[in-house]
């Protein structure tokens, strides 16, 4: 029998995971957007100290490799007496390591804001958080949104990580599918199709806000 | 524009020195590093005064503006605005807290060489942010004032652009009716023509030169001589970061009683001729 025939067949196996990971990508993208944004403000800060220490997070987060950092938290910390279920592992993994690669490219669109714009803010009396908020942030996510695409998409690789934690996502349905019915080829092909469509999905939203952030920048 | 034409009307051809003073500057100084931009500063501004502070590039124009709205801590000296003082915690030598200067930079309106617009938002929105969201005023109400500014200074047709979309001097236009919309007892102007191309200056000049006759309370720094002749009801000379003159304009462009004046207004003479 054709094996994409036996894929379509037991189909359900790979909806479930491409759900699961259409989901873990959602809440993994959004809480690494809002953390960033966070992030960036002490990437900013005047003061050295509180600098320093955010470039640190940086730093210690792209030099470790995704796999180990999930390997860190899910069989590392239990030693510690933190255990997390594999799905709660799975997400704060996605949005700890993937903040900080928000946090740098936030940080680099604030920096190359023109700053005229941040003293008219603090000359017409805005200040603290309400700056941040309504006059700094707006016109930096409009323009980092193209490297927000990116990192997106990178989430969307790195969400399938999660199999080796048994998180019921996307690549662990496919190797399932394949060890349970020997249909290696046509299963891991299904999955790389719809990873690929996720991919084309952001990609067009991207392209499509890009367009209204034009006029806006 | 309302608050101007109650401050305007009922003594339109008095001298200006009757009127209150709205900023007082004292000794103000400011150095970068080694570099000292500002040397014991000090002039006055009465309400309704327009007054051009000129100088050659480097001279510490600039500076002094933003050293008015503490965009720039001065080293020393103080900045009074209607009697109160800026940056500077009453009765203490602390630096006022955020909110506290923020509340009173609500008070000076300022206008940006490059227009300092914020992009994201539209023409009207640009307007109505800050008395919406700053002073906390009724949307609906900021926003009737808000068109009505942007119609006098000639944008009605512009309201629901994007910045981008507009000329150098549709923008700065933008930035002056930003200023008035929060109602405040003085505009700082930083070069507002500056970086227009030389067709679009007029149109800015024009606006300026009408709230000037209304009787707004303005400080300019500018390069235009001719505006400052017509519209000026002072003019503050700076080199080298300290006042070298301080006269009306008759007097300091027909008679500049200063070496370094004269020098300075002959190299404009020649320039325009």
């Amino acid at each position: 029998m054709n094996e994409f025939a036996v894929v379509w067949q037991h189909r359900d196996m790979i909806v479930t995971g491409f759900e699961n990971t259409l989901i873990i990508v959602a809440l993994g993208a959004t809480g690494a957007l809002v953390l960033g944004a966070l992030l960036a403000v002490p990437l900013m800060a005047r003061q050295r100290a509180i600098r320093a220490a955010a470039t640190a997070y940086v730093d210690a987060m792209r030099c470790v490799p995704f796999l180990l950092f999930v390997y860190l938290i899910y069989y590392g910390l239990p030693s510690l007496g933190l255990r997390f279920d594999n799905w709660s592992t799975g997400i704060a993994a996605l949005v700890l390591y993937n903040s900080a690669y928000m946090g740098e490219l936030l940080r680099a669109a604030w920096a190359d804001m023109p700053h005229e714009q941040i003293e008219a803010g603090y000359a017409f009396g805005f200040s603290g958080l309400q700056l941040f908020r309504r006059i700094i942030l707006p016109p930096v996510l409009l323009s980092a949104l193209p490297l927000i695409g990116n990192q997106l998409i990178q989430i969307v690789k790195d969400s399938a990580f999660l199999t080796i934690i048994a998180v019921a996502e996307l690549t662990h349905e496919a190797t399932a599918m394949q060890t349970t019915y020997f249909v290696p080829f046509a299963s891991f092909i299904a999955a790389v199709a719809l990873y690929w469509v996720t991919c084309i999905g952001i990609e067009g939203t991207v392209g499509y806000l890009n367009r209204f952030a034009e006029e806006r920048r | 524009m309302h608050a101007m034409a109650e401050k305007a009307s009922p003594m339109p051809m008095v001298e200006p020195i009757a009127q209150p003073v709205v900023l007082d500057v004292n000794g103000v100084s400011k150095s970068f590093g080694a570099n000292t931009v500002l040397r014991d500063i000090s002039f006055k501004v009465h309400r309704s005064e327009t007054v051009c502070l000129l100088g050659p590039s480097g001279s510490g124009k600039s500076t002094l503006l933003r050293c008015i709205n503490w965009l720039e801590e001065p080293d020393g000296g103080t900045v009074l605005l209607g009697g109160r003082r800026i940056g500077v915690r009453p009765g203490t030598n602390l630096r006022m807290t955020d909110r506290d200067l923020a509340a009173i930079r609500t008070r000076i309106g300022m206008v940006f060489q490059h227009f300092a617009l914020w992009p994201h938002m539209t023409v009207l929105q640009n307007v109505m942010e800050a008395p919406v969201h700053v002073l906390k005023r009724d949307k609906r109400e900021v926003r009737k004032e808000a068109e009505a500014l942007l119609r006098r200074v000639g944008l009605a047709d512009k309201m629901d652009s994007f910045p981008a979309r507009l000329s150098g001097g549709q923008k700065q236009r933008v930035g002056i009716a930003r200023s008035l919309a929060m109602k405040p007892d003085l505009i700082l102007f930083d070069e507002p023509t500056s970086s227009l191309d030389p067709e679009l200056v007029g149109e800015v000049l024009t606006v300026m030169q009408d709230l000037a006759r209304e009787g707004l309370t303005m400080v300019v720094v500018t390069h235009e001589m001719s505006f400052a002749r017509d519209v000026a009801s002072r003019v503050v000379f700076m080199d080298k970061g300290q006042i070298v003159e301080t006269g009306n304009p008759d007097q300091f462009f027909r008679t500049p009683q200063t070496e370094r004046a004269r020098q300075f207004l002959a190299r404009y003479a020649a320039r325009d001729r």
